[in-house]
């Protein structure tokens, strides 16, 4: 499904940022990338759907390649739903709104087949009485639940998900977790770029560890949390994390 | 078109544009300046100073000049001076004031409301703990003023006020309802006594042009060595 | 002050035979208005379309952006309008120019082009800011869920920006009714050059003057009012401008 063949980013001929980064997600796959900050993982998973551009290797999304400059990106990343650290969510649209925009701009659906998704995917993640509401309203949680909604409501074949929870305050941690442990469950493909190690250890079928730019470990999970991680690195990363 | 465009119209008329035009029109603005932020700073001061009533009038002032066209504050001083000075020297006709003497009047009451908005601006952007600290040392308010706060204030809003001097450079033009030769005016007289109007306004855009981008770039380079500097 | 105070003058006919000196200034407030509206017209449509220009990540947008803004800031207001006025018919073939010179209302269509023009300038700096201010991942949200760049800046980034900076274009609003002013420069005789005619033929200065100060208060408070209205129409429940 999605396919990363040695790519390099520079920011600037001395600083490069991704190092020879391969790995891939086969579909129905859930694999969490962790690592330190500024590591590069949410560069990686930003040039998957090609929000940054890079200058070495290949990135194939469900058989087409995303560096190819004659790639139709709007089209491609109408396929892939993205959830952001701060949730982006429009703030000068109401919440039903910010389902639909996408849905009618981009697919070209009516705005009654938009709505009646965009409800029926708020009622999943709990929320559908809030549809009126704008964003600004909404405590930081719920807006994260909106967010993982809107990316839904374009069918999406994956979902890429970028520290989906570092900037809620940790009592609104869980409600989030809980409707991508649902997606997980129900098969969705996802990358998914989060320190929550309960979430990977419930979930994820493979661990990606960065550092430095460049891919360290890439286990199956069973492999990274039961067996030692064959790094320093990664070790120490862990010890860090789990010991709160 | 422009092959009959005459340079020479331009160069025989240099000396009297700069030695005449510019002059006035540089000193005006200098002078403008000076006073309007002087004047600026004391409206600020009159607005922060916690005097309700104090507070009251200097806000009435600068919205009351903010809301007109300059245009027609040229003219009301114009008219307005002479009977000002009657008053004031006690003569018994209206006195007789001149041309710069006039404009001088009218644009320092007149930037004095847009400069004092600066200020406040500047004297808000000091933390409360300048003047407290100020205060704890002994200092009174108006030393603490002068000595603290209103060098810091004008320190960092040193580009802004160097910006609305440019914006008043450019407006001093607008003397030309007055028929006084200031740079504009005076290539007006030329250009309509040699009937060479294309040359003399364009030659006037490129100069304007010129002065106000070289002045434009050094405030833009100031303003970043501030930032660094903070 | 030995000044003769008429307040009654408004009433009196003025000699262009056009009704009470009140009507003349009453029509100079009409054409004030009347400039200043189609000023702001175009200066919203160019200034949206360089300030846009100025944000985009093409080089050649930002110097096509970039030359614009500095060149209709870095003259005097009256010194363009002598350009667009005087020079621009003198510059074009002589066909087109001798079009332009005998236009009728020359003076109108000069001064709205020259103030539209030059407001342009300031309305795209406002809006570029504006759209500064955005956090940047709301570009990349809209272009995450496959929105094009002109789908992304005409449904999340514009209507966004356009709230932040309502207040600041409220005051450049405000400057291009004044700069109406200028264009007394050009013949046009709108509220200001009607004093100053008043003035001429009454010999009341300080009674037109006022009038006209008067004027401007007025108009000038109903413009903050009727913005106020709209900031709190658009404004977004919850949402606080400047976080």
């Amino acid at each position: 499904m999605i396919e990363i063949k040695h790519v390099n980013k520079w920011y600037s001929p001395s600083f490069q940022v991704l190092k020879d980064c391969t790995t891939s997600v086969t579909k129905g796959e859930v694999v969490v990338v962790c690592g330190p900050s500024g590591s590069g993982k949410s560069t990686l998973i930003k040039c998957v759907n090609a929000l940054e551009p890079f200058q070495g290797g290949e990135i194939i999304l469900d058989g087409v390649k995303v560096n190819d400059p004659k790639t139709d990106l709007p089209k491609l990343r109408s396929r892939v739903g993205m959830v952001f650290q701060h949730f982006e969510l429009f703030p000068h649209l109401r919440i039903v709104d910010n389902l639909c925009l996408a849905q009618e701009k981009v697919l070209g659906r009516k705005h009654d087949e938009a709505q009646a998704k965009g409800m029926k995917l708020l009622e999943r993640v709990g929320l559908k009485e809030h549809a009126r509401k704008f964003p600004a309203e909404l405590s930081g949680g719920q807006q994260q639940r909106v967010a993982i909604a809107r990316a839904l409501a374009m069918d999406p074949i994956a979902m890429l998900f970028d520290e989906p929870t570092s900037a809620l305050d940790p009592e609104m941690i869980s409600e989030v977790l809980d409707v991508m442990v649902d997606l997980a469950r129900e098969g969705m493909t996802m990358m998914v770029v989060t320190h929550e190690m309960g979430f990977a250890n419930k979930v994820a079928d493979r661990v990606i560890f960065m550092d430095r730019g460049e891919i360290v470990e890439d286990a199956k999970k069973t492999d990274f949390f039961g067996g030692t991680p064959r790094s320093d690195r990664a070790q120490k990363f862990l010890s860090k994390i789990l010991q709160h | 078109m422009l092959g009959s465009f005459d340079f020479d119209v331009i160069r025989r008329a240099l000396p009297y544009l700069f030695l005449e035009g510019m002059r006035f029109t540089l000193t005006l603005t200098a002078l403008a300046a000076f006073g309007g932020l002087v004047f600026g700073t004391l409206i600020a001061l009159m607005r922060l100073s916690g005097y309700k009533w104090l507070g009251r009038i200097a806000g009435v002032y600068v919205d009351f000049m903010r809301s007109l066209p300059l245009v027609l504050v040229i003219f009301w001083f114009y008219f307005l001076v002479p009977y000002i000075g009657q008053w004031l020297t006690g003569a018994s006709r209206p006195i007789t004031v001149g041309a710069f003497a006039s404009s001088l009047i009218t644009f320092i009451m007149f930037e004095a409301a847009y400069f004092s908005e600066i200020m406040r601006a500047g004297i808000q952007s000091i933390s409360k703990g300048q003047p407290a600290a100020a205060s704890a040392l002994g200092l009174t308010y108006a030393q603490s003023m002068r000595y603290i706060v209103l060098p810091q204030a004008f320190r960092n809003m040193l580009p802004v006020l160097l910006t609305q001097t440019i914006v008043l450079f450019q407006d001093t033009s607008l003397v030309y309802v007055l028929s006084i030769p200031d740079f504009l005016g005076a290539a007006s007289k030329v250009a309509q006594r040699d009937g060479r109007l294309v040359e003399m306004y364009l030659f006037a855009a490129v100069v304007y042009f010129t002065i106000s981008c070289v002045a434009s770039f050094f405030v833009r380079r100031l303003q970043a060595r501030i930032a660094i500097v903070r | 002050m030995n000044y003769n105070w008429n307040w009654h003058i408004f009433l009196e006919p003025n000699p262009m035979g056009t009704g009470t000196y009140l009507d003349m200034l009453l029509a100079g407030l009409v054409l004030t208005i009347k400039t200043a509206l189609l000023a702001w017209v175009l200066a919203l449509i160019f200034g949206s379309v360089i300030g846009v220009l100025r944000t985009l990540p093409s080089r050649t947008a930002y110097w096509i952006g970039f030359c614009w803004v500095e060149f209709f800031r870095n003259m005097p207001l009256l010194v363009q309008l002598f350009l667009w006025f005087f020079v621009l018919p003198e510059l074009l073939p002589r066909g087109a120019g001798l079009w332009l010179k005998q236009l009728p209302n020359a003076p109108y269509w000069t001064a709205a082009i020259g103030i539209g023009f030059f407001m342009s300038a300031r309305v795209a700096v406002q809006l570029q800011a504006g759209i500064g201010s955005l956090p940047r991942g709301q570009k990349n949200a809209a272009t995450a869920l496959g929105l094009t760049t002109v789908q992304s800046y005409r449904y999340i980034l514009l209507p966004m920006a356009f709230r932040i900076i309502l207040p600041p274009l409220t005051s450049e609003f405000l400057n291009t009714i004044k700069n109406t002013a200028v264009a007394i420069t050009i013949g046009l005789i709108e509220l200001t050059g009607q004093a100053r005619s008043m003035q001429e033929f009454s010999f009341q200065v300080f009674e037109a003057f006022t009038a006209a100060t008067v004027l401007y208060l007025l108009v000038n408070f109903i413009v903050v009012t009727g913005m106020r209205f709209l900031e709190r129409y658009v404004a977004i429940p919850g949402y606080i401008s400047g976080k």
